[in-house]
């Protein structure tokens, strides 16, 4: 990625369009990022059929005391569960939309930790398509489950909150239509698209300008090397708690939605 | 912001793609895979999860029935202990009654025994006492008639010496001193 002519060359926006190896031209073409999605995919998967078989035969040997596996599955799990489904929408609705908050979390921290793994690099969150699906599945769920519980008195209550002034309403449902049914979607895939990015981008600069420093620069500055590398390090790590709160944030402002969604008075 | 990051991040000249604008396999790919994994939390992971979280929950409910009933049968071990003692401690106190009240029983023929012999005894000292006083009455009685015969041959002098009168006179005189002391 560093230039290889003797001069320093940033990190460009075809950082995310890596070339398409396989089915080339067709809806279907899969280049390195799309790789690493089908393998995180395919390790998520992994991981929690394992899981899931801990539980089932924890349920068929009646061992009711879980090991250090399983606990370590249940507590991932009971993450969502308990601190981001119950606590926002109860138990009932909690575990109503817990399939989908589960899965909207462990995916998108599966594909976002991608970007600090060895060899992958990059995360799968940082080109739109994840983050527009998922924006748009949390956007079909909340309006879904706002229009199961009230009917079109959703829609009422969301573009015409009670308590206000009717003249208000032609300053304030604008607003309200903006910001429930536009800029809600679009901040989600947003907020984690250019996290992602910028967390991509900022690493692979300060690791091509510690490769540059050291084999390209002359003299003192191949010192510069040293902190860039260590600024590269220091990134890395906070890329690590980016990841996981970007997943947080994700799922429990989905969470919130469908909760603001269900309340009866908005 | 976002602008600024993608246009320090453009190449020069050239035709650049717009990351806000999603290439159709990066689109599908994304769809493929949250289908997949949706389908698969939501169908294999969460229900085993949850029966696994019932589970749980019930085996801690079985156990702490199990104890409720193991302390049921502890408490109504103990109330037949306690019943077990209260009989053998009101056995124990009718015993001691009884034994209490025979004893009295004892002790009340005892009295009646010791009074009837003390009674009998008093009674024969009696009778024995009776006797003697008769048969020293009866002694006297001989003597006093000696005595009274001397008195009385010495008061009468020689006339009195034919023991027929003697006698009579005597008899008499006793007779009459038994019938004043009769009369008495």
């Amino acid at each position: 990625m560093a230039a290889e002519d003797g001069q320093f060359s940033p990190p460009t926006i075809y950082e995310f369009y890596p070339e398409v190896f396989l089915f080339e031209g067709t809806p279907f073409a899969i280049n390195r990022i799309m790789m690493i999605r089908l393998i995180v995919m395919v390790l998520l998967i992994v991981l929690f059929w394992l899981w899931a078989r801990k539980f089932n035969q924890s349920v068929k040997a009646g061992q009711v005391v879980p090991g250090r596996f399983q606990l370590l599955g249940e507590m991932a799990l009971n993450f969502v569960r308990k601190s981001i489904a119950h606590d926002q929408l109860g138990e009932k609705d909690g575990d109503r939309f817990l399939p989908l908050l589960t899965t909207i979390f462990f995916m998108v921290l599966g594909m976002n930790i991608t970007g600090i793994i060895p060899f992958a690099n990059i995360a799968g969150t940082s080109v739109i398509g994840i983050p527009l699906v998922l924006a748009a599945a949390a956007y079909v769920t909340f309006i879904y489950a706002g229009v199961k519980r009230h009917g079109m008195g959703f829609f009422k209550n969301a573009l015409f909150p009670s308590g206000v002034p009717v003249y208000f309403y032609t300053l304030v449902t604008p607003i309200e239509f903006l910001s429930t049914f536009i800029l809600r979607p679009v901040t989600l895939a947003l907020r984690l698209l250019m996290n992602m990015v910028a967390g991509h981008l900022l690493l692979v600069l300060c690791f091509s300008a510690t490769h540059f420093f050291f084999f390209q620069a002359e003299g003192i500055f191949q010192f510069f090397g040293a902190g860039t590398l260590l600024f590269g390090f220091a990134f890395t790590l906070f890329e690590i708690l980016v990841s996981v709160l970007q997943a947080y944030v994700f799922t429990l402002l989905t969470t919130v939605y469908i909760q603001l969604a269900l309340a009866d008075e908005h | 912001m976002i602008t600024k990051i993608l246009a320090a991040t453009a190449p020069e000249g050239g035709e650049q793609p717009n990351p806000l604008i999603p290439a159709d396999y990066d689109i599908i790919w994304s769809s493929v895979i949250f289908v997949i994994l949706l389908t698969f939390f939501w169908l294999k992971v969460l229900p085993g999860f949850k029966s696994m979280l019932d589970e749980r929950a019930k085996a801690i409910e079985g156990r702490l029935a199990e104890a409720e009933e193991a302390q049921k049968a502890a408490e109504h071990r103990t109330a037949l202990v306690m019943a077990e003692q209260e009989k053998l401690r009101s056995e124990a106190s009718s015993i001691r009654e009884d034994a209490r009240s025979e004893g009295a029983q004892i002790l009340a023929e005892l009295k009646e025994q010791a009074a009837q012999d003390a009674e009998r005894l008093t009674e024969s000292t009696k009778n024995s006492l009776s006797a003697e006083r008769d048969s020293a009455a009866r002694a006297l009685q001989g003597e006093i008639g000696a005595l009274a015969i001397e008195l009385a041959s010495k008061i009468v002098g020689e006339k009195l010496k034919d023991d027929k009168v003697a006698n009579k006179v005597v008899d008499d005189f006793i007779s009459e001193l038994e019938g004043k002391k009769a009369s008495k």
